[in-house]
């Protein structure tokens, strides 16, 4: 028996929760919970990372609890940044109108990220199962928590609709493996399903269709934007990374453990690496068109998956680090943009290009902060969007993608365009009145934490890439 | 160990960068001088390296290497070789004399100094990188802040469509060079990215002619090759005079390097291969550049095509990938560089007291700014390759090289562009400088100050001095250019 370690993360997140419901009530005021409820769920959260890196540190590749989880990097490190971005989103969330007061709300989030943390470490059908509608559930709500929105409800409610229909197609996949496998461990199902025969096709692609819903890859992407634009600001940033990441460590451990990357018919590599290009590039030229900055984020991280896909189709032990590594860049990346794009959004109370008019001379550091998101993500450096790009790009070229790279590098190309785009807006455009001084943008403090954090974040993954990519091959290693 | 002397080059524009972001945005002066102070210290400290490198010994100098990722074999690898030593000098000049130019710069400074630094980090980094990852990170720091540099302080009128057309030429170019990069470095087996390694893997006589294309094309379209030059003149004209400079100045030659450095140094056979295409796109550079800047009214689109021809000098140099025509170019990218730095900031002094570019409108500048004039008559004299003026040093060998080849007749239509060059840049002297000043510019025509002038008289200093004391740079470039003939020579 190997004691909590595998599930101290999960463990404490669910404490937390516990303590948010109990303190609640003691709160009298909505102000002193607005102040109060964040900064308390983002300390707890610092204090589950903190211990988990310190007490829940795995060694070698194990299955625990029945071959119910398997404790391993890759479950561990995604563990770490689903805790930093709930972290850093619980700040974001104390600066959103109608989210900041509500325990519930903070509860919610601390329930998805528990969700997510087995998603990356579960290694049973039943397991990951539970655990993908754990996380979902919650983000269902928290998409439409805004109950006087229309455009919130909306989101919540299609967001709903499409999970549902999406993961019972999921379970119908999950249902069929067992039925002919007669097994549910994913480290069992090894060779069972990698024959380009009817059975594996479709087998496969009833389960791809659950998670390509949850990571939005093409042709399941249609949900993103509306959802995106109607949740709440802080709600679509964590949407649109950490569960994004959650789905992918899910598919990179379907791809290793059940349909085996060394037996694997090469077919299927071609039609992941055509899905790839699709989502690329559809998402980059839907974005283009764009005049919403919200929108624009949510076709950006439809073509995001894309990119972080490319590395998984490269199907080598490099392949797969690089995903892993494009998927932290991105999630700290895109959770900074969704937070700049977030807070003007409160000030101008507008998401239009039109609101971005003067920024910097509204506030210099926030207009910085975004240049510094929008640039990373579309791969300059020495952000961390740009070594996250060339190694999925060098990936795909050591296995033979060639066109593949080419593909993405073209489509990166079409991304630097918008993104530069909006930061014409931002540095270039004055307001009519031409008077941004007397308008400046007020940062508040625990917005500023966590964009900070960010920040730092992006530089040192663009710069000190080394070890952090090391920790990235570390985790790829284990799925092998 | 040795004082780390690129890696501070490299690194000091950044950190003054990060120092000037944490000022208040009033803090307007603090901001220039910090600015001066570093663009000063990187230029002491270029200039060491330039003058202590010791050119009778050769290849790489003042290396440093620190392992970056020892996974993929990238480390940052730094050391200049007689063709990069003279242009990490040119970077601390052009730097320098930038911030002195800009001194007037009052929108929002501290971003402009800001960004401007990270983009002479980028430089810096290009020139002194001898690893290929590092090379392209340092590449693609260049290319983002000229976006910002020319939409943001650029002229009205085009800046918004010549920033974005520049930022994806020298985006396309670079990821189409990486591709090359990233196939090269997963076929040469060493699992590194340390050029100094890559020189001596012998690829496949049809890899090399395969990838030499793309990798070579992608970088030259920085060094503004036919028929991707279009961008050049655009961003020239559309950029505020500093950044104009730069990129020029710098930035241009960072493309041709890159090509050199990447492109003929690690595929040596492809180069062979592809020399007389490259031969042909330069030639097409220097007719059609001096032509198209022969027609133009605006005194900075004329720079602008000058520059295209001028580069087409430098592609033409090493196309001939013999002992004079890459001794030409390497002499002709510092040249060339000072010379339409100088170019560019005598045109946007003249423009800042004129409020005009239209040759026909200007006139009798001379009387009102002298310096601006004697500037403007060097350049034009090392333009068209005057003796006694670095660019005869430059551009003679560089016809001498081509002479002995089988393309000879290249050499003499070249040369008679350079006489289209010269009636050009005459006539522009005499029409803005010279005849009689309109009316409405009588009076209201103020000195420049003296910043602008220690920058014009330093730059016009390298011009005249590399012209009468050729052994102040050829030699240096000669022994980078040994290298690189033993490289050749090998494939």
């Amino acid at each position: 028996m190997t004691g909590v370690a595998p599930i101290l993360p999960e463990i404490l997140l669910l404490a937390l929760g516990v303590l948010v419901l109990i303190v609640d009530p003691f709160l009298k005021r909505d102000e002193s919970r607005r102040r109060f409820l964040g900064w308390f769920t983002a300390s707890g959260l610092l204090v589950t990372l903190v211990l988990s890196l310190l007490f829940a540190r795995p060694a070698a590749p194990l299955l625990v609890y029945g071959g119910m989880i398997r404790f391993d990097w890759l479950g561990f490190l995604f563990e770490l940044f689903f805790l930093l971005a709930a972290g850093v989103s619980a700040l974001f969330f104390m600066d959103a109108e109608q989210l900041n007061y509500r325990a519930e709300a903070y509860l919610l989030l601390l329930a998805a990220t528990l969700g997510m943390c087995l998603m990356a470490s579960a290694a049973d059908l039943v397991m990951l199962y539970l655990s993908i509608e754990t996380t979902s559930i919650p983000l269902y709500i928290l998409a439409g928590f805004l109950k006087e929105d229309e455009k919130s409800t909306e989101s919540g409610f299609k967001y709903l609709l499409f999970g549902a229909l999406t993961s019972a197609v999921m379970l119908y996949g999950f249902s069929l493996i067992y039925g002919f496998a007669g097994k549910t461990g994913l480290y069992d199902l090894g060779g069972y399903f990698t024959s380009f025969n009817a059975l594996s096709i479709g087998v496969t692609f009833l389960v791809l269709a659950g998670l390509a819903f949850k990571v939005s890859l093409f042709p399941f992407h249609f949900w993103a934007p509306d959802v995106y634009e109607g949740a709440p600001t802080p709600v679509a940033g964590f949407l649109s990374t950490a569960s994004k990441a959650a789905g992918f460590a899910v598919i990179l451990r379907l791809f290793t453990a059940v349909f085996n990357a060394d037996a694997i018919n090469p077919n299927w590599s071609l039609i992941l690496a055509i899905l790839a290009t699709l989502t690329m590039t559809v998402g980059n030229l839907i974005a283009l068109t764009q005049k919403n900055a919200k929108r624009l984020l949510a076709y950006s991280s439809i073509a995001h998956a894309g990119y972080a896909m490319v590395g998984v189709v490269a199907f080598s032990q490099f392949g797969m680090a690089s995903a892993v590594f494009y998927l932290i860049a991105y999630l700290l990346t895109n959770l900074g943009a969704f937070a700049v794009v977030g807070l003007v959004g409160r000030v101008t109370g507008s998401d239009d290009f039109s609101a971005y008019y003067g920024l910097s001379r509204r506030n210099p550091g926030l207009a910085l902060a975004m240049l510094v998101t929008f640039l990373s993500l579309s791969g300059m450096p020495p952000f961390a969007g740009f070594v996250a790009k060339v190694f999925v790009f060098a990936a795909a070229v050591q296995s033979g993608w060639v066109w593949l790279a080419i593909a993405g590098v073209l489509n990166s190309i079409v991304g630097l365009y918008y993104y530069l785009n909006v930061l014409k807006y931002v540095y270039l455009y004055r307001t009519e009145a031409q008077d941004e001084d007397k308008h400046p943008i007020a940062v508040p403090r625990p917005f500023l934490v966590g964009l900070i954090v960010l920040v730092i974040g992006i530089l040192l993954l663009g710069t000190v890439f080394g070890p952090w990519f090391g920790f990235a091959a570390h985790a790829a290693a284990n799925l092998f | 160990m040795q004082f780390p002397f690129l890696s501070v080059i490299v690194f000091t524009p950044v950190v003054a960068s990060l120092i000037i972001l944490t000022y208040k945005p009033e803090w307007k002066t603090a901001v220039r001088w910090t600015a001066l102070a570093a663009g000063l210290i990187a230029l002491a400290l270029s200039a060491f390296v330039y003058i202590t490198y010791d050119k009778s010994a050769g290849g790489y100098q003042f290396l440093e290497k620190y392992d970056w990722m020892p996974l993929l074999g990238i480390s940052l690898h730094f050391g200049v070789d007689g063709m990069s030593a003279p242009l990490v000098l040119l970077t601390g000049v052009v730097m320098t004399t930038g911030v002195m130019i800009s001194w007037g710069v009052d929108d929002r400074p501290r971003e402009f100094f800001a960004f401007l630094f990270i983009l002479a980090s980028g430089v810096f980094g290009v020139f002194a990188s001898l690893d290929l990852f590092m090379l392209f990170f340092f590449y693609e720091i260049a290319v983002f802040p000229m976006y910002l540099l020319i939409a943001i302080w650029g002229w009205v009128k085009t800046r918004e469509y010549a920033a974005m057309k520049l930022t994806l030429y020298l985006f396309l170019g670079s990821v189409v060079s990486l591709i090359g990069a990233l196939v090269m470095y997963f076929s040469s087996g060493r699992q590194t990215f340390d050029m100094l390694v890559l020189e001596t893997v012998k690829f496949s006589p049809t890899f090399q002619k395969i990838w030499f294309l793309p990798v070579f094309m992608g970088f030259a379209i920085l060094g503004g090759i036919f028929p991707f030059h279009n961008w050049s003149p655009d961003g020239h004209v559309a950029a505020p005079t500093a950044v104009s400079m730069f990129h020029a100045g710098v930035l241009m030659k960072l493309g041709a390097f890159a090509a050199l450095r990447v492109g003929i140094m690690l595929l040596p056979v492809g180069a062979k291969f592809w020399a007389p295409l490259i031969m042909g796109l330069a030639l097409v550079n220097i007719v059609y550049g001096a032509f198209i800047a022969s027609v133009q009214t605006d005194f900075k689109y004329v720079i602008g095509f000058s520059s295209v021809s001028h580069m087409g000098l430098v592609m033409m140099g090493f196309a001939t990938l013999t002992p004079q025509g890459l001794t030409g170019a390497g002499v002709q990218m510092f040249s060339h560089g000072v010379m339409t730095a100088l170019f560019f900031a005598a045109v946007g002094m003249v423009y800042d007291r004129a409020h005009t570019r239209d040759i026909p409108k200007l006139g009798g500048m001379i009387k009102a700014l002298p310096l601006v004039g004697i500037g403007v008559i060097v350049g034009s004299l090392v333009s068209m390759g005057m003796p006694g003026f670095s660019g005869f040093i430059a551009e003679f060998p560089i016809f001498m090289g081509i002479w002995g080849t089988r393309w000879s007749f290249v050499a003499i239509i070249a040369a008679v562009s350079i006489v289209v060059t010269a009636s050009y840049v005459l006539l522009v002297v005499r029409r803005v400088f010279f005849g009689k000043m309109p009316e409405e510019f009588e009076g209201h025509i103020r000195p420049i100050n003296t910043f602008d002038k220690i920058a014009l008289v330093f730059l016009m200093a390298f011009m005249v001095g590399i012209g009468l004391f050729p052994v102040l740079m050829v030699p240096w470039v000669q022994s980078g250019v040994q290298h690189i003939l033993t490289i050749l020579g090998g494939a």
